[in-house]
């Protein structure tokens, strides 16, 4: 019976400020009315000493979504996270998460987020069912559902088999996947995913990345930060690009790309040094100077695929043929580039080139 | 994402489901409570599954008794006047256990910050103090066995219980409370430094004068005088001394008082401030 007071001990945040409380569906007891944003930043500030990490930055986020942090390494995104998860103090501004300042309310906040983090963040000593739990307890899930729960979590995160045994033997992407599982395990209404995919084979990606659909679409609000522009182009519907600290888009997916309004001509020039020579040869014939990744030229035309002709008779003349040529809709990965002049950082090896890969036509 | 699955998400953590809210609330004290024992049962579920830890915290507390029982007590034997040496020690090497072990809770709390396990506590809706109290509770658990196990080797070197089993009994509840004050000295090197491997590097100079400089192993009247002014009143050897009397028999409440009063006046000054550096730690 001890948990049967728990209505009166609730918070009515809008009881004095005579806003009626007539109708569950349109007013929450602690975010405020639905339309009301379930993140909202402003002017957030930190810095590090003589660093400045976060420079003003200013975001909302709609509840019910999955909200997009773009960034390189090192942009910020994290320790915007922080701020919000409580971790850290901010140097200046504001962040509010349901209608709770980070700063004045952090163990409200605390009672409605999930943190999956950079790195998985368990126990290595403890099994997977055992780490479940003691995230359970430490959420104050009642204790007849820990059980439960943890056993419904290690389900959905296909973790059933491996439950007994301790986290120290299980591969990356268990471990990434258990840790997930344990930011879910109090059923926050706002989670946050810090780089939930970095180091994840494809198919873990495909896999998580399903499941934060699901959890979108039962209500939770999702803000997760990537530097695979894929990521955010698959799953947000809103993003905002940090670079150093600093706002520098804040746009849907669709808009951010229709912002450049151009169409990607890729050359494969089969060696690095004829890709130079290419670019060399291409300069000054487009607004964007072409863009050289390894044997690859990338030329962003602002008349679809018009271009194409004259810069294959241009190449021809000087011996230049390109070994494949492809057409195709600038990926996030390129509105970064333009934006911050400087590719996105993340590493193209393991997948995060972003956007969809090219299909070199032959 | 329509308007009502929305609302009735965003009314608090855990969905309401057919077997009721996942989430409830207990009365604030009970939760602390209850967070500091959750914590502190995932540090003993640790200690087992690398036991290890378990047997070298015994291995060094051994090699010391009969290296001391051995080496040094035919040197200290004569200073002590008629006591036997071994009885003389095993008190001695009981404390310096505690502290030798409260090093541990340096080396368990830095190892959750470097592997990030601190931030996810800290961004859970816990009491800001039960990673430190499970921490420093799981560390008194492990003394109770290291002291069990040194008292079976003291016995099957010679080492008796003079005083009746009762006062034995109270000596080393005395012992393990020194170790559980001695646990937050090092909980708040353990936060302050952040790191397993300087966090044993830092821990040493600290513990070093506080054990030898003491009346661990040997009577502090041989040590020169500015020495000794440290070594008499400094809580190792108040607590070796209150243990001492209560194994040997003797008058003890002065020198129990003495030795609470440091563990109290330790708890006092450094439970806050590992707190204190918990919230603030990145």
């Amino acid at each position: 019976m001890k948990y049967s007071n728990n209505v009166q001990n609730r918070p009515l945040r809008f009881s004095g400020a005579g806003v009626t409380m007539d109708s569950g569906e349109c007013r929450t007891e602690r975010g405020g009315s639905v339309g009301d944003p379930a993140i909202v930043v402003s002017g957030l500030s930190k810095q590090f000493g003589s660093v400045t990490a976060l420079e003003s930055v200013d975001f909302d986020v709609e509840p019910g979504t999955v909200f997009g942090l773009l960034g390189p390494n090192g942009a910020g995104k994290s320790t915007a996270i922080r701020i919000l998860t409580t971790i850290l103090p901010p140097s200046g501004g504001r962040a509010e998460v349901l209608g709770h300042d980070v700063v004045r309310e952090p163990a409200t906040v605390r009672g409605l987020i999930g943190l999956a983090g950079q790195y998985a963040a368990v126990d290595r000593n403890l099994t997977g069912r055992e780490n479940l739990r003691l995230i359970g307890r430490l959420t104050h899930v009642r204790r007849s559902r820990v059980r439960s729960r943890a056993a419904e979590l290690l389900e959905r995160f296909d973790l059933t088999e491996s439950a007994d045994r301790p986290a120290r033997t299980y591969s990356g992407g268990m471990r990434r996947r258990l840790d997930v599982a344990a930011a879910l395990v109090p059923d926050p209404p706002v989670l946050f995913l810090d780089e939930p995919t970095t180091g994840l084979d494809p198919q873990s990606r495909k896999a998580l990345w399903h499941l934060i659909r699901r959890l979108v679409a039962d209500g939770t609000t999702v803000l997760l930060t990537t530097q695979y522009l894929e990521e955010a182009d698959q799953l947000a519907s809103r993003v905002v690009v940090i670079d150093r600290g600093q706002v520098i888009a804040d746009d849907t997916p669709a808009q951010l790309k229709s912002h450049l309004g151009n169409t990607v001509i890729e050359l494969d020039m089969v060696r690095d040094d004829r890709a130079a020579r290419a670019a060399e040869l291409l300069r000054g014939g487009f607004e964007e100077a072409p863009r050289v990744e390894g044997p690859r030229v990338s030329l962003l035309s602002s008349d679809g695929s018009r271009p194409l002709l004259d810069v294959l008779r241009a190449l021809e003349t000087h011996g230049l043929v390109p070994g494949a040529v492809a057409v195709r809709e600038p990926s996030l990965d390129d509105v970064f580039l333009q934006l911050t002049g400087h590719s996105g950082g993340a590493d193209p090896a393991v997948g995060g080139s972003g956007g969809p890969p090219a299909e070199p036509t032959p | 994402m329509t308007g009502t699955a929305t609302s009735r998400r965003h009314t608090e953590a855990g969905t309401a489901g057919p077997e009721g809210p996942l989430t409830g609330t207990a009365p604030r004290l009970v939760r602390t409570a209850q967070d500091g024992m959750a914590v502190a049962w995932r540090n003993l579920i640790g200690l087992r599954r690398v036991p290890r830890l378990l047997v070298f915290s015994t291995i060094q507390p051994l090699v010391f008794v009969l290296m001391f029982r051995y080496v040094f007590g035919g040197v200290v034997a004569p200073a002590l006047h008629g006591v036997s040496y071994v009885d003389f020690l095993i008190p001695g090497i009981f404390v310096q256990t505690a502290v030798f072990g409260a090093m541990n809770t340096a080396i368990g709390l830095a190892t959750d910050m470097q592997t990030g396990l601190m931030e996810r506590f800290r961004s859970l809706p816990m009491a800001r103090s039960a990673v430190l109290v499970g921490r420093t509770t799981a560390d008194l658990v492990r003394n109770v066995f290291v002291v069990a196990m040194m008292t079976g080797v003291g016995f099957a070197i010679g080492f008796r219980i003079h005083a009746g089993v009762l006062s034995f009994l109270g000596g080393v509840l005395l012992v393990l409370a020194f170790g559980f004050a001695m646990s937050w000295i090092f909980a708040v090197v353990g936060m302050a430094v952040g790191d397993p491997e300087t966090a044993q590097a830092a821990a040493f100079p600290v513990l070093a004068p506080l054990v030898f400089a003491s009346a661990a192993f040997v009577p502090v009247n041989t040590m020169p005088g500015w020495l000794q002014a440290f070594a008499v009143h400094q809580p190792v050897s108040r607590t070796a001394d209150a243990v001492r009397v209560l194994v040997l028999g003797g008058p003890a409440a002065a020198d129990v008082w003495q030795a609470l009063a440091w563990d109290a006046g330790i708890v006092a000054v450094f439970a806050p401030l590992g707190v204190w550096l918990y919230r603030r730690a990145v």
